[in-house]
């Protein structure tokens, strides 16, 4: 550092602040104005938030702010507004006849979209993304339904559920005709290939046919009918078409008898409102299986 | 100054040049004349479109020309356009482009000098400048003075003017977003959307800045077209030149009457600087061509000026070429080429593509289809054995006016076809009513018996046709088995 005197430099113009390093000396460029008055600005910016707004943590709390704003107001603001723009909408879904809502391309499309983001957030975890199901979840886009497929059936099960705690719940099990000893295993495994003839699917060797019909019309016949077409009132599946829940091979079968099957769904009536079930309705309705 | 100074001797300065405050002067003639109509009807474009009305029928909007945001569509008289079809837009810009060559190959920078809205409305900017705190060296006077309360007053009444134009600037740039008259209303009685008045502000914001701070900054810092243009141009280009050959030796009016008089060539070019006085960018022509020169032939004027007055031909300056010069000093008569490969190679491409352009427009299909395989279940094993397979149906509906289509479906064997919502029909060819301007979803199932289908993927075509307006729109996917 030598004397603080600036001298002037030839090259650029300017003068220097008088410091010197090693004999390097240093241009005198102080900020531009613009910089610094903005810089000034913020600070006089930042003062006036500090009083219109919420700003300083407080041992207990924060201060307020003399505007009394809060984004906490103001998401639950947009909640309720976004409710009341969903609300106009699926209020009128919600009073509609489901026959209607398939007729009408405006609430159709309303209730397909909503229905299905629903489904994603609701029926997927079993039933899979594309309702398309799994071993033991059926498949929502065929046209078996162990419960009925018409509109009023669909909603109906979705709203109480099969097998759920609600007492309008869906009643009705496979017994396990196995554990429980109502049938010996040579017998469950000649009823087996019984039922799977039913479906024209190839029967095991030295199987007898009238066995099987005997042992079918005196212990499944009562639930799955004489003929094996099942019945919905109390979930008991068809068993002459190509649809099978747990599979269709011999030893699923057998299994099946010998343990029985009571898949739960639960019921989603008191989870989601009656026009939001309603919109589902109209969504699984429209997957295609639809009656 | 006019001895040449070898490149050891030349004294750079420094890398980092500060603006220098450009003070032009006031000047008439024929260039100025022709920016003055210009820019009458430049700005009268700008500001008067949005209020033309063009009629597209009931329900659709009638301004001619539009950015409809929210419903994503661009109006423009008869054109009609849909976010899809942008690349009609690259189209426009490639035939800008060209157009711009063109002009760069037959007179230079025409653009910059004439048509740029950087020029446009900093010629605006200055007008207002001159006419309130004075010509140039009013200004150049009041400016080395420093503040009185005159030159307040005087600083604050330009201020406020270039804001109000700025002003206006923004407010008809929002016109072309919204039905104009609405808008009008709207932002009259500050009921216009937020936005509007966001894109207001932002847009004087610019307007003020780039018109009436940065002026040729722009042009020389910001603007790529200058050095794309230095690379694109060539010899026989007309630029605005200052002619060496009939100005040089430059000289005082008295000693070169008296060279004459002696029968001694003397230069036209009488030092007078009124060039250099009136330049928008502050160069001096007489350099030569150089990349801050935006062509704007306001030097022209303002020697043309002078040399009338001196009684000497006109077009010291004008447009010419270098090769001009060479020739005049050669003693042969000068050569003006604007047909040539270049312009010609230009012309050719821009009838091309205008003509693909037009062609695309004129045979665009009012008519669309667009189908989306269900991806999860991908195929459904019904019942009775048979297959189905879902898709997501869009139908596009480009006509100013409702329509019914019939949609067929061919591919697998013995299929059926159902959208659902509708009944099934015992044609098979289920009939789809299409509201005016406007995408319609389908579900549709296909099912086919699994007897003839069993390929693992079947390829199906979806046709939809409108017989009244002999419309077809179709679209290839697969049907899939299980």
């Amino acid at each position: 550092m030598s004397d603080h005197e600036g001298e002037f430099d030839k090259a650029t113009g300017k003068t220097t602040t008088g410091h010197s390093w090693d004999g390097i000396k240093e241009l005198n460029t102080p900020l531009p104005r613009w910089w610094v008055m903005t810089f000034y600005l913020t600070i006089v910016w930042a003062i006036g938030y500090w009083v219109v707004y919420p700003t300083w943590p407080m041992i207990w709390g924060h201060s307020k702010g003399v505007a009394g704003y809060s984004s906490r107001a103001d998401v639950a603001v947009d909640l309720a507004n976004l409710e009341k723009i969903r609300g106009g909408k699926m209020a009128v879904l919600g009073a509609a006849p489901l026959a209607e809502i398939e007729k009408d391309p405006a609430l159709l499309a309303l209730g397909r979209a909503r229905g299905r983001v629903v489904f994603g957030d609701n029926c997927a975890p079993c039933h899979g993304t594309g309702a398309a199901g799994a071993k033991g979840f059926p498949n929502l886009n065929d046209d078996d339904w162990l419960w009925g497929g018409t509109l009023e059936q669909i909603e109906k099960t979705i709203q109480f559920g099969a097998r759920s705690a609600h007492a309008e719940s869906h009643e009705g099990a496979m017994l396990a005709f196995g554990r429980d000893g109502m049938l010996k295993k040579p017998e469950i495994e000649t009823v087996a290939n019984y039922v799977r003839s039913l479906s024209r699917l190839p029967t095991a060797k030295g199987y007898d046919a009238n066995i099987g019909q005997k042992l079918f019309a005196d212990n499944c016949a009562s639930c799955h009918g004489d003929a094996g077409k099942g019945n919905p009132d109390i979930g008991a599946p068809n068993l002459t078409d190509n649809i099978w829940l747990y599979g269709s091979d011999e030893a699923t079968i057998v299994e099946t008898i010998t343990n029985g099957r009571s898949g739960v769904m639960p019921a989603w009536i008191g989870r989601l409102d009656l026009a939001t079930i309603k919109a589902l309705t109209v969504y699984v309705h429209s997957l295609g299986g639809g009656q | 100054m006019n001895k040449p100074v070898a490149p050891e001797e030349f004294d750079y300065g420094p890398l980092y040049a500060a603006q220098k405050k450009v003070f032009p002067q006031k000047v008439s003639g024929r260039y100025r004349n022709v920016k003055w109509a210009l820019m009458a009807v430049c700005l009268g474009i700008y500001y008067l479109l949005p209020f033309v009305r063009w009629n597209r029928g009931p329900g659709a909007p009638d301004q001619a020309v539009l950015v409809d945001l929210p419903n994503s569509r661009f109006y423009f008289f008869f054109i009609e356009l849909w976010p899809q079809e942008v690349y009609f837009f690259t189209g426009l810009l490639i035939l800008a482009a060209l157009t711009l060559f063109l002009m760069n190959a037959v007179g230079g920078r025409v653009w910059c000098g004439y048509l740029c809205p950087q020029t446009v409305w900093t010629d605006l900017f200055f007008a207002v400048e001159r006419l309130i705190e004075g010509d140039r060296r009013e200004r150049m006077k009041k400016e080395a003075e420093g503040l009185t309360l005159q030159r307040f007053v005087e600083l604050t009444m330009k201020h406020s003017i270039w804001l109000l134009i700025a002003w206006w600037t923004g407010g008809a740039w929002v016109l072309y977003f919204n039905d104009a008259p609405t808008l009008v209303r709207e932002l009259v009685t500050f009921q216009a959307p937020t936005l509007a008045y966001i894109w207001i502000a932002i847009l004087t914001a610019t307007t003020y800045t780039l018109a009436g701070w940065m002026r040729e900054q722009v042009c020389l810092y910001m603007c790529p077209w200058p050095r794309i243009q230095a690379a694109l141009t060539d010899e026989w280009a007309l630029n605005v030149t200052y002619k060496t050959d009939r100005g040089e030796q430059r000289t005082s009016l008295k000693k070169a009457a008296e060279l004459r008089a002696l029968g001694q060539p003397a230069g036209d070019c009488i030092d007078c600087h009124q060039c250099v006085n009136v330049c928008p960018v502050g160069i001096d022509i007489r350099n030569g061509l150089q990349m801050d020169c935006i062509q704007c032939g306001l030097c022209i004027d303002a020697c043309d000026g002078v040399m009338t007055r001196i009684g000497r031909p006109t077009r010291l300056i004008g447009y010419d070429t270098d090769i001009n010069i060479a020739r005049r000093k050669a003693g042969k008569p000068e050569i003006t080429r604007i047909i040539r490969p270049r312009t010609i190679v230009y012309t050719g491409l821009i009838a091309v593509v205008g003509a693909v352009m037009l062609y695309a427009l004129l045979n665009r299909s009012l008519l669309d289809i667009n189908v989306l395989h269900d991806r999860n279940p991908v195929a459904v094993r019904l019942s009775d054995g048979s297959i189905r397979n879902a898709y997501t149906v869009r139908l596009l509906n480009k006509r100013g006016a409702g329509r019914v289509v019939t949609l067929d479906v061919n591919g697998p064997v013995n299929a059926t076809v159902h959208v659902v919502g509708m009944d099934a029909v015992s044609s098979g060819r289920p009939e789809i009513v299409l509201g005016r301007d406007q995408t319609t979803e389908l579900r549709v199932l296909v099912t086919a018996p699994a007897a003839g289908n069993s390929e693992k993927s079947l390829p199906l075509v979806m046709r939809v046709t409108d017989a009244v307006h002999g419309d077809m729109a179709s679209a290839t996917d697969h049907f899939v088995a299980p």
